[in-house]
């Protein structure tokens, strides 16, 4: 089971500023092991943000992106008390979706 | 003659006088592009410090530290890491200190051994078996670690220099620190004695400079980007260790207490700022 993500989404005038920060290992599939042995690739392949049921940012990601990613981004129409929900979906299968409040301009 | 010679000293002078007013503005604008330089990494960690890593960590550690665990099935909610059982807020800014129920000077890493000894039931050998993580493997220590120091955040060290065995501490730190050891003949204070020395891009503090000092303990437990995790005050004394060359430094063993306790003493005053986000 994955740990949870780290969410912080605030009004920045009339936009959302939303920090998200999430704990995965985005194994590339190049490293090697103690043993010598390659470790297979484990990274997160879809994003998704949405905000009220509609999606506000939704990405591909590779392996260029670096363990424990950090994405920050800004996007317009919400309001604070209102709810976002970001996914992530790696390449093994696995999922998590972790939820945040909007809070007023910090 | 005479008449002649003072006109061509005073030319000389006015043009030594050019000289060093021109030395004085490259001086100047060296120290200008020095400060630039040094103002733009400030932004770059600035930059870095919004999405530190370290918080998966602190999360992680509250979790554990909330979690009932081990034979006795029992959180650690009620450790006393020096301020009293279950006070965490402001426990990280008084170590290292003399517990007296183990009747030796711990810093926060071995104390949370003890804890987790005495609260959870788990023998010394369980846990301090993963004290470090690895890439794929989560170090419950490390998270413990940046969870408690996290919540000392802002605070002042202030580590009690007072007992008696906190003063034996800080000499045998002392001792350890300008010791010269090891195949490559090294000492911590080979590193560490001298202002203005850096291996690469890395400045190296002088430890027995308060505010050099100061810095450095306080931001310890960091996110280390080069390592793709957190890393403890125990995990750089290690590497340290290896580093120079010596035998390996003990997990919260003495030697690596002492050698925090005599730090500590330097950096007291400062402000925590744990965890921190290093290279």
């Amino acid at each position: 089971m994955s740990d949870p993500m780290r969410i912080r989404a605030s009004m920045a005038g009339d936009k959302v500023e939303v920090r998200v920060l999430m704990a995965h290992e985005m194994e590339t599939g190049q490293r090697k092991d103690a043993s010598g042995k390659l470790v297979p690739a484990h990274f997160i392949q879809n994003i998704s943000v949405t905000h009220n049921g509609r999606t506000v940012l939704s990405a591909q990601w590779g392996t260029s992106i670096s363990k424990n990613p950090f994405l920050h981004f800004r996007f317009g129409g919400g309001k604070p008390g209102e709810k976002i929900a970001i996914t992530w979906l790696d390449n093994l299968g696995d999922k998590r979706t972790d939820e945040a409040i909007i809070a007023a301009a910090s | 003659m005479k008449r002649s010679s003072l006109p061509r000293a005073e030319r000389a002078l006015r043009l030594a006088a050019a000289a060093l007013f021109c030395a004085l503005c490259a001086c100047a604008r060296a120290q200008d592009s020095d400060a630039q330089t040094q103002k733009e990494i400030e932004r770059y960690r600035q930059l870095l410090a919004e999405g530190n890593p370290a918080e998966l960590a602190q999360a992680r550690g509250e979790e554990l530290w909330k979690t009932k665990r081990g034979p006795k099935s029992a959180s650690l909610e009620r450790c006393d890491l020096g301020l009293g059982p279950g006070v965490v807020k402001g426990a990280y800014a008084a170590l290292p200190r003399y517990f007296r129920d183990t009747d030796r000077v711990q810093d926060l890493e071995s104390r949370l051994v003890t804890c987790i000894v005495a609260l959870q039931g788990f023998t010394p050998e369980e846990a301090m078996k993963n004290p470090f993580s690895a890439p794929g493997r989560n170090s419950d220590l490390e998270a413990l670690a940046t969870y408690v120091a996290g919540e000392s955040k802002g605070m002042k060290l202030a580590a009690p220099m007072q007992h008696q065995k906190e003063i034996e501490a800080f000499r045998i730190g002392e001792q350890l620190f300008y010791r010269r050891a090891g195949p490559h003949d090294f000492s911590c204070s080979t590193c560490h004695g001298d202002t203005g020395k850096r291996i690469r891009l890395q400045d190296l503090p002088k430890l027995t400079e308060p505010k050099e000092a100061q810095r450095v303990f306080t931001t310890w437990p960091a996110y280390r980007v080069s390592q793709g995790s957190v890393r403890t005050m125990q995990h750089r004394l290690y590497d340290c260790y290896w580093q120079m060359r010596h035998p390996q430094l003990d997990y919260a063993s003495d030697a690596s207490i002492a050698l925090e306790v005599f730090m500590a003493k330097y950096a007291n005053g400062g402000t925590i700022d744990a965890p921190g986000l290093k290279r």
